[in-house]
């Protein structure tokens, strides 16, 4: 039975933690994303006219959003449980009537709420800057809500994994960021000259983009369904290591 | 007769031995009664907190059984754990929380519905509830201290862990400590707790156990325990060279030093009686017209006694 109490404590617990840190969690974003409509939106923008249809100011707002999503929900998830192995306040967690149910319901949830969150406010900024439309708004939300589970439960994995603060920025700085910077956020993959149009398509995030893309405008790089599919493969696999995590105790208990 | 009641804790054969082969728990057997105040008495790094952490959740054992409330923990640890509370040897908590919403969160996560007076209650009795709104990072040290059983006891717990309860706090603090804990007796709460400080054990504890490199040593009655442990050693210094003792002084462990110099008084049990004995040959002496210029006294260690309880084993066996 889920310890739906604990599982409401948790989570409560780490949007209180959000809300104290509401300053650097949502204008930095808002900041980084408006930076970007800026220089790429307007000053380069203005030179390229449409991509597959789609003006260059929106074209670019699925990528910009996937940029935030994954960097915020791994960032929040890892900190989430990262902070009570640094500071010794895992121990109440550890002793609390809490399995790997409430706790992944509790700090991803917490996570991707405030990612959810962080995407309406980018999507409202964006707005300023640009004008789109989103052609399957109902899809757009579910695949948000995919992208920043998934990815929040990729940051408990880190947070867990981590032994210092170094590693924990590791894989958001220096993986997710550059993947996404070439992962179709700024153009499409057919702009790209050969080869390197089919070495793309082996970078994931690729199809992350893609797939927000096909939600915004209905067409895409690659198709909804492989974007889809390879979205919940992601999401399965970080669920089965979390499971693996909390059998063997891996990093948590002694 | 009295029906016998079912221990609250009951733990067989529990072993931990460490990746790195350390075995930090020696086949342990333990019956924790309902009610009772039990203190695990040793020395740092005897096992007291991988005890604690094997019934709490924190360490994983490599064998043995652990039955809580008359059920295996290993199966029923959801249920049990909300009945379990735990106050850890190093402050660990989120910082920047304020006390009130700290309490409010451990209640919350051992699985019991809000409830904002019983909260303030726990805080009135730690005199945290004028500290409710502020940061923990702004307490002192002993407030902190305090957060952390207020924390441990949000959910109501029926089993208490307190882990080096009084281990750096000051005099005021520790006393006020074990106020607090004789008030959770009061309350019906079975508290277990961990000490390396003898008179810890005695001024709190109804049982006492001793544990040493991983093997729980003995446990037995507070009062029968405190006469088995108790030692007191005294030497005196003699201003003058002396050749045998006084015939004042026969009744009492005493020796006198080979270079005639010293005698030394080791006796007693825990009750007292060694410090009422060395005054009484202190009197003795004076009385036979022996001038002694320095007098030394200390209560024996817990690592002397466990020498000593060690070494009856030894012989036991």
């Amino acid at each position: 039975m889920i310890n739906w109490r604990s599982t409401f404590a948790i989570y409560r617990n780490e949007l209180s933690r959000f809300r104290r840190t509401v300053f650097g969690s949502i204008v930095s974003p808002v900041l980084t994303t408006s930076l970007y409509f800026i220089v790429f939106g307007a000053a380069i923008g203005g030179r390229i006219n449409e991509v597959g249809g789609v003006e260059y100011g929106a074209f670019i707002v699925p990528g910009l959003l996937m940029l935030t999503l994954l960097s915020e929900s791994t960032s929040n998830a890892s900190f989430g449980i990262y902070m009570p192995r640094f500071t010794g306040a895992i121990y109440e967690l550890l002793s609390a009537p809490v399995g790997v149910a409430e706790t992944l319901l509790g700090f991803v949830g917490a996570a991707a709420t405030k990612s959810l969150i962080l995407a309406a406010i980018i999507l409202t900024t964006a707005l300023i800057f640009v004008d789109y439309s989103i052609a399957h708004p109902l899809f757009a939300l579910v695949y948000i809500m995919l992208v920043a589970a998934s990815f929040s439960l990729l940051g408990f994995i880190l947070g867990v994994w981590a032994e210092g603060f170094e590693k924990l920025q590791m894989v958001p700085l220096l993986i997710l960021t550059p993947l996404t910077f070439l992962g179709g956020t700024f153009y499409s993959i057919d702009m790209l000259p050969s080869p390197w149009d089919k070495i793309a398509l082996a970078n994931p995030i690729v199809y992350l983009v893609n797939g927000l893309r096909w939600t915004f405008y209905g067409h895409s790089d690659v198709s909804i369904g492989v974007s889809l599919g390879l979205t919940l493969a992601f999401l399965a696999i970080c669920v089965a290591v979390i499971a693996v995590i909390f059998r063997t105790g891996w990093r948590l208990r002694s | 007769m009295k029906p016998i009641p079912q221990p609250i804790l009951d733990i067989r054969g529990l072993t931990k031995v460490y990746p790195g082969g350390l075995k930090a728990l020696d086949s342990v057997d333990l019956e924790i009664r309902k009610g009772e105040i039990f203190a695990l008495l040793g020395p740092n790094g005897a096992g007291k907190t991988t005890l604690i952490g094997a019934v709490c959740g924190m360490v994983r054992i490599s064998s043995g059984t652990i039955n809580a409330f008359g059920e295996d923990l290993a199966r029923h640890w959801r249920s049990a754990r909300q009945r379990i509370g735990l106050v850890p040897q190093e402050l660990g908590f989120d910082m920047f929380d304020t006390v009130e919403r700290q309490v409010g969160y451990s209640r919350g996560l051992f699985g019991r519905a809000p409830d904002a007076s019983r909260v303030e209650e726990v805080l009135r009795s730690l005199s945290l509830w004028e500290k409710r709104g502020e940061e923990i990072r702004k307490l002192s040290g002993g407030m902190k201290r305090r957060v952390l059983i207020a924390k441990a006891l949000a959910h109501d717990p029926e089993l208490l862990f307190l882990d080096e309860p009084t281990a750096g706090v000051d005099v005021e603090l520790r006393r006020d400590m074990w106020r607090q804990i004789g008030a959770l007796r009061e309350q019906g709460v079975t508290v277990i707790l961990t000490t390396h400080y003898i008179e810890e054990a005695e001024e709190m504890a109804d049982r006492v156990g001793v544990i040493d490199k991983g093997r729980l040593l003995l446990v037995d009655e507070k009062d029968e325990m405190m006469k088995r442990l108790g030692r007191t050693e005294a030497h005196f210094t003699l201003a003058a060279q002396l050749s045998e003792l006084p015939p004042a002084l026969r009744d009492y462990p005493v020796t006198l030093a080979e270079d005639g110099r010293t005698v030394c008084y080791r006796g007693g049990d825990g009750t007292g009686k060694g410090k009422a004995e060395v005054a009484a040959v202190a009197t003795a002496l004076v009385q036979s017209g022996i001038v002694f210029t320095a007098l030394d006294q200390r209560e024996s260690s817990l690592e002397d006694i466990f020498v000593g309880l060690v070494e009856q084993q030894g012989l036991a066996a």
